[in-house]
């Protein structure tokens, strides 16, 4: 499988318009990101006959059958899988598969979300649901959220390992600097640890400077194989290695709070593309919050368990760090649209291109993304090279 | 005033909601492979046997990590927010989702020794919640 991996390259991506984007809707911002990947790719609409997307809001029963009629596509490889923001990263390692079987020649992942507008320009709670089906009543009922799960992971590596909420903030100011040199991130004003620190609690111990954005936001990404990849308008990004899974749905069911499926996906990544960890000149970290980045990295083995925050202390992940991670000012800083794993591949092939400017990582040739999903449930990981 | 999200039971779940209703705790045991199981399930998670037992459980259990919520999730938690979320490990072995209630919130712990409580939010709905033993 790892040879036919390599054979499949990313050859377009792209965003939509970022932010706030009231006066169009989710289905638009994904056909738009699309439309400018193929534009990157040097490729049309018709050439498209693979498709994957899934969108998790109103509107997106049936997704990649609603996209593909949206966007005029007929589709002979489709795929909805839908695993939360993780699902766009594992979408690559689905892609390369199909290219690489001859299912399809050239795919296209895409999404779109209105996730700032939808809730009338504010963040926070959208759910007003009196009755819970299935087995989410057995959280639902308690006062579940997505950041209460993420502090429950906190609160837990804080008590095993000591970690500090001073350590978390140290990954929200390094990611903070990178969205300041990115002129389409949404925060990019410095903030200090103090503050993270001192910006209010959401769910102990999680600040509100320790939680991504809310935004509305598109993004696409285009495959093909390499040898059709040569041809094209970039140089070819090859898919050197790829992982996925998932080890829960429901946070109360996670087998460890300190340790996310990455520890699998991660590991089946590395182990196919026959990189070690040393290899990678930029990752990129899905960063819902502070504690996933974290957890991620000490996951996939960047570091040891529970050494993760000494890890990024002193501003190591920040630019001119020795580990320059969430680039482009990452869910923290630059755009979260509610799924951001699109957005890590991005930046990645950006990265690996070389097309970064003043926040370009210097000969980047090999990056990581790690997309996770749900309440840390699912994760994708893929390693991305320079042809 | 809003209520939360409450659960509709179903095949799975209706004889523990049942039961929370007359203020007992009852959990699934495997009668093939001897594991407990929450939550409630059709067929057993660890061996997929569909002979599983109703058991009377200890209602005792340890705090595994909480988190105080400042902000509601729902308008029906408006009311008792700040609130304490929690994951408990019940004696029996099994983890489940809670409330830590009849307490200072900074005061929950982890590893704190927990005892299931009985909250009657409706007439039909009664959810298990957890107080310090
Ligand atoms: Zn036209
Ligand atoms: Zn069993």
């Amino acid at each position: 499988m790892a040879n036919a991996l390599r054979d499949v390259a990313i050859v377009g991506v792209a965003e939509s318009d970022l932010g706030r984007v009231p006066d169009k809707s989710k289905f638009q911002l994904s056909a738009e990101a699309s439309r400018l990947a193929l534009d990157d790719a040097g490729l049309s609409v018709k050439d498209v006959d693979g498709l994957f997307t899934t969108i998790i809001t109103e509107g997106g029963q049936f997704s990649s059958m609603m996209m593909a009629e949206y966007m005029g596509i007929t589709p002979r490889f489709t795929d909805s899988t839908s695993i939360g923001g993780s699902s766009f990263v594992v979408y690559v390692e689905h892609a390369a598969m199909a290219i690489a079987a001859g299912l399809c020649d050239v795919a296209l992942i895409c999404h779109g979300s209105t996730n700032i507008s939808d809730r009338g320009g504010k963040g926070g709670p959208v759910s007003q649901s009196t009755e819970v089906f299935g087995p989410t009543q057995f959280e639902e009922p308690y006062g579940v959220s997505t950041v209460g799960s993420y502090a429950l992971a906190a609160q837990r590596h804080m008590h095993e390992y000591g970690t500090t909420s001073e350590q978390l903030a140290e990954i929200a100011v390094a990611t903070r600097k990178w969205a300041s040199l990115n002129p389409k991130a949404r925060m990019r004003d410095p903030i200090t640890i103090d503050d993270v620190m001192n910006s209010r609690v959401i769910a102990s111990p999680l600040h509100l400077l320790d939680c991504c954005l809310v935004t509305d936001a598109g993004g696409a990404v285009v495959l093909t194989s390499l040898e059709r990849a040569r041809d094209l308008k970039k140089a070819p990004v090859r898919v050197l290695g790829a992982g996925e899974a998932h080890t829960h749905r429901m946070i109360s069911q996670m087998p460890d709070l300190t340790q996310t499926a990455a520890a699998i996906s991660g590991k089946l990544a590395f182990e196919r593309s026959g990189l070690t960890h040393a290899d990678i000149d930029v990752a990129e970290i899905y960063d819902s919050f502070t504690i996933t980045v974290l957890l991620t990295l000490e996951s996939l083995g960047f570091c040891a368990k529970g050494e993760g925050g000494a890890f990024v202390a002193n501003q190591r992940t920040a630019p001119g760090g020795d580990f320059p991670m969430n680039t482009q000012g990452g869910a923290l800083s630059y755009t979260h649209p509610g799924m951001f794993g699109i957005f890590t591949i991005i930046e990645a092939v950006r990265q690996v291109r070389g097309e970064c400017d003043n926040r370009q990582v210097p000969g980047a040739r090999i990056a990581l993304c790690n997309g996770t999903g749900g309440t840390l449930s699912s994760t994708g990981t893929i390693i991305l090279g320079r042809d | 005033m809003a209520l939360p999200p409450l659960p509709r039971p179903y095949q799975d779940t209706a004889a523990y909601w049942q039961a929370a209703r007359e203020h007992r705790f009852i959990i699934q045991k495997c009668s093939d492979c001897g594991e407990y199981q929450f939550y409630p399930r059709g067929v057993c998670s660890h061996c997929l046997s569909s002979a599983l037992d109703w058991q009377e459980a200890s209602g005792k259990g340890e705090v595994y990590s909480f988190s105080i919520n400042y902000r509601a999730p729902h308008p029906g938690f408006a009311e008792q927010t700040p609130f304490v979320l929690a994951l408990v490990t019940l004696a029996e072995g099994p983890r489940m989702m809670t409330n830590i209630v009849d307490c200072d919130p900074e005061a929950v712990k982890i590893g704190m020794a927990v005892t299931v409580t009985f909250d009657d939010v409706t007439e039909e709905v009664t959810l298990p919640k957890f107080r310090p033993a």
